[in-house]
């Protein structure tokens, strides 16, 4: 994983900025549906975990994030990578043009979707998936895609003779990781998922959580993660911000969460888990 | 003498908002430090805090008040209030946490469980390879299960997995939450050694050692944690406590 | 099919006076004419038009028809082909459509035209300076095998955002090691647009980079036209190391003798016998009467 390590190299010098600034974002669809005054910072390398009931406001809060929706007040600030043409720049992702977010979308940041067919093109095959961000890049080479696909199936613990293969011929966790390896070839710095893990069984479940594990350390992601599953975010997240009712009720260390949950809502959402 | 860990007034509650809102309060002004080179040992009966306190420095439980400060590269770094980043950048580099028990990442092998610390460091893998099977050597676990995942190993090789990983790098200060209990004598005898290298070392180490041997070979001090008013509540909220992280 | 016909005199039929000049109102023809100029204005830009029924099925070359109502004037020599045919059906009915509607000279000779309207093909004869071709096309995004959404592909064109054009090529690589895309091979224009030429086969794009004639493409059932104004850079999508190549055929014609013609293939028995011809019926038949032959 030469590039990989290249990635985290260069990310070491910036550690010690955030790389998204977020404040007081707040987008309503009615009273406490949606969700409001959120802020925060995330800083490279840093997992931070969305957690809550359905209808807390965590996918909301994601899509904000995300430049898929804009806020109805509120600021989010992302520092751009140092390749980038502004290097070091700051960009408040609402006030930018749709194509600047659509880039940042396709190049430094990464969105994985909690259904893969939301998120992969099923109609063409696992390398023409792969290859499509690098080809938006403008990557004009066949073998060099060729590579590229070849190289993350292989990341990704999917076998590479399957490269000219259809998605919808895979199973769900194999779909769920080549969306992965398509959002990751880019080399993003941030990734955002939406659980992720939850339409897998349990035994794949494991697997792909392992996988990224290993992936957001190698590769020095931040990320942020909504899910609703405290097992998977205690797995992945380094901390934790816990929703109800569109308002942040907590945020802390993810193992302090879960351990010592402070607030009332938080002990009942740990208290609720089902110990197998 | 250079103290590495710093520990004033420090109390801890905890608020069961499911319960009625009931507060136990577990800790109540603590006061001591601890150099390197050095081992305190915390005395008290079960239900006194020991864990919770041991739990509180490492940050897994939030204190209620006072200050916890440790040498952190070179300077005081005040953990009360500390951002979730700088307490992670403490655990990976300065503050080392060894419990009894093993919380079992799935499918990843043994020796690389043991070996993450030190790949967290940016260790080279041949290096951290090296040096977790060492360990592993030691504390008596068969090779041929290093390449295994430890989750379907019995108790005891888990623990000793366990304290494979915890001792897998050097640590100016250790959290040690009984990591000899229920060894048997030869493999107690290799915890002992290594606590005592991690010393020799300058490690400050904070434990709680059940054994009376165990306690006696590496103890330099004791701090008594048994309350003064002696608090029911306060130890039925700990045993919860401690029977919640099994 | 296309036999080395000798060009069949056009006699000019007047008019039928029972439908408005070119059987489009000037009203509709005069907004078509202003879609045009936008189109022309922004090579490659689909602009949106208000598409009228017209007496034949979609498919037939409304879009096409439309285009050619609203440019033709009094004095144009109108020449129609059909897959480079100027006797097929198609091509013989829009002929017929526009001599009685508005009464204008036809032709079949690629050099006296003034206007083509042209079904998947773009003559061999080089076009001069004082021609339009008129496109019919049947699915004018580009995009579309890809996106099915109409804003998404309009937002994609807005933002240069073509990645995803590519896909198809690579696609087509991996699955017979070479680009197979053999007609409707997309194109930018002016280096920004992307643009679905239509359904001329990969050999006629060359045909369209710099080219003296105005290109004008209309899509009936989708109502979307777009323009190429001359001498304006068309560049087929490829690979550094898969570039865009043409067509290449080992045989000649078999009536003209043309080595560097587009071919169709005709099977002439039971054995299956092939022989191929000119798809260009006026080009062949021109080199015919200079005396050129094939076996």
């Amino acid at each position: 994983m030469n590039a990989a390590q290249q990635i985290d190299r260069d990310a070491v010098s910036d550690r010690t900025q955030p790389l998204l600034k977020v404040r007081g974002l707040t987008k309503l669809y009615g009273p406490e549906k949606g969700c409001q005054d959120v802020s925060f910072e995330l800083y490279p390398g840093e997992v931070l975990g969305i957690v809550g009931e359905s209808g807390s406001g965590k996918s909301t809060l994601l899509s904000l994030l995300s430049g898929r929706c804009p806020p109805d007040s509120g600021v989010i600030d992302y520092r751009l990578a140092d390749t980038h043409k502004s290097a070091g720049q700051w960009l408040d992702l609402y006030s930018a043009s749709e194509a600047e977010r659509r880039t940042l979308l396709r190049t430094e940041w990464g969105f994985v979707e909690q259904n893969p067919r939301d998120g992969l093109r099923m109609a063409v095959s696992a390398g023409a998936n792969i290859g499509e961000r690098l080809m938006a890049q403008g990557v004009r080479n066949y073998q060099a895609l060729r590579a590229a696909g070849l190289d993350w199936l292989n990341q990704v613990e999917i076998d590479p003779a399957r490269i000219d293969d259809l998605p919808r011929t895979f199973s769900g966790g194999m779909q769920q990781r080549l969306q992965i390896a398509r959002n990751l070839v880019s080399g993003p710095r941030l990734v955002f998922m939406d659980e992720p893990t939850g339409g897998l069984d349990v035994s794949v479940q494991a697997r792909l959580l392992d996988l990224m594990r290993g992936l957001v350390r190698e590769l020095d992601l931040a990320v942020v993660i909504v899910t609703h599953d405290l097992a998977v975010a205690r797995l992945l997240a380094d901390r934790l911000m816990v929703m109800r009712r569109s308002h942040v009720v907590e945020t802390g260390l993810t193992d302090q969460i879960l351990d010592d949950p402070q607030h009332p809502y938080s002990q009942l959402l740990v208290s609720s888990v089902l110990q197998p | 003498m250079n103290t590495l860990i710093e520990v004033r007034d420090l109390s801890k509650t905890f608020t069961l908002h499911q319960q009625n809102g009931v507060v136990l309060n577990v800790l109540r002004g603590l006061n001591f430090s601890v150099s390197g080179g050095e081992c305190l040992v915390l005395h008290g009966h079960s239900g006194a805090g020991k864990s919770t306190l041991l739990r509180t420095l490492y940050g897994n439980y939030l204190p209620a008040g006072g200050s916890i400060r440790v040498q952190h590269q070179g300077e005081w770094l005040e953990l009360v209030g500390a951002a979730p980043r700088d307490v992670l950048q403490v655990r990976q580099q300065t503050l080392g946490y060894v419990s009894q028990f093993l919380r079992v990442i799935p499918r990843v092998a043994t020796v690389d469980v043991v070996m993450e610390p030190a790949l967290a460091r940016g260790w080279k893998r041949e290096d951290a390879r090296t040096r977790a099977e060492d360990l592993l050597a030691r504390l008596n676990i068969p090779q041929r299960l290093w390449q295994l995942a430890p989750g379907t190993f019995s108790g005891g090789e888990q623990q000793r997995v366990n304290i494979a990983r915890g001792f897998m790098v050097p640590w100016p200060v250790m959290l040690l939450d009984e990591p000899t209990a229920s060894l048997d004598d030869g493999n107690r005898q290799v915890v002992l050694e290594l606590i005592n290298e991690a010393k020799s070392a300058g490690a400050a180490v904070i434990g709680i050692f059940h054994d009376r041997l165990a306690r006696e070979a590496v103890s330099d001090r004791h701090l008594d944690m048994t309350p003064p008013d002696l608090d029911p509540q306060a130890s039925m909220a700990s045993s919860l406590k401690e029977t919640e992280q099994c | 099919m296309n036999a080395a016909t000798q060009p069949r005199p056009q006699p000019q039929t007047p008019r039928d006076e029972a439908y408005n000049f070119a059987y489009l109102d000037e009203q509709t023809k005069r907004m078509i004419r202003r879609g045009l100029l936008k189109a022309v204005a922004i090579p490659g830009y689909q602009v949106p038009f208000g598409g009228r029924e017209m007496p034949l099925p979609y498919g037939w070359g409304t879009g096409g028809m439309q285009l050619t109502a609203a440019i033709l004037g009094a004095e144009d020599v109108l020449k129609v082909i059909d897959q480079g045919a100027d006797d097929t059906t198609n091509a013989v009915s829009i002929r017929r459509f526009f001599a009685r509607t508005a009464g204008v000279a036809t032709t079949e000779r690629t050099p006296e035209a003034t206007i083509i309207q042209t079904r998947h093909r773009i003559p061999e004869t080089p076009l001069h300076a004082d021609q339009i071709m008129v496109y019919q096309v049947p699915i004018p995004e580009p995009l579309r095998f890809i996106e099915p959404s109409e804003t998404e592909t309009r937002t994609m064109h807005a933002l240069n955002d073509y990645g995803v054009m590519h896909v198809k090529l690579y696609e087509d690589i991996a699955t017979f090691g070479h680009i197979a895309t053999a007609y409707a091979y997309p194109v930018t224009v002016d280096e920004r647009y992307v643009m679905d030429p239509s359904p001329i086969p990969k050999f006629d794009n060359p045909k369209l980079d710099m080219s003296s004639a105005l290109m004008l493409f209309g899509a009936g059932r989708e109502k979307r036209l777009y323009a190429v104004p001359p001498f304006t850079r068309v560049t087929s999508l490829d690979f550094e190391d898969h570039p865009f190549e043409v067509q290449k055929w080992e045989h000649s014609c078999a009536i003209c003798g043309s080595h560097d013609s587009f071919l169709d293939e005709l099977i002439l028995d039971d054995q299956g016998t092939q022989s191929f011809v000119c798809s260009d019926t006026d080009y062949c038949a021109q080199r015919v009467s200079q005396g050129r032959a094939g076996q």
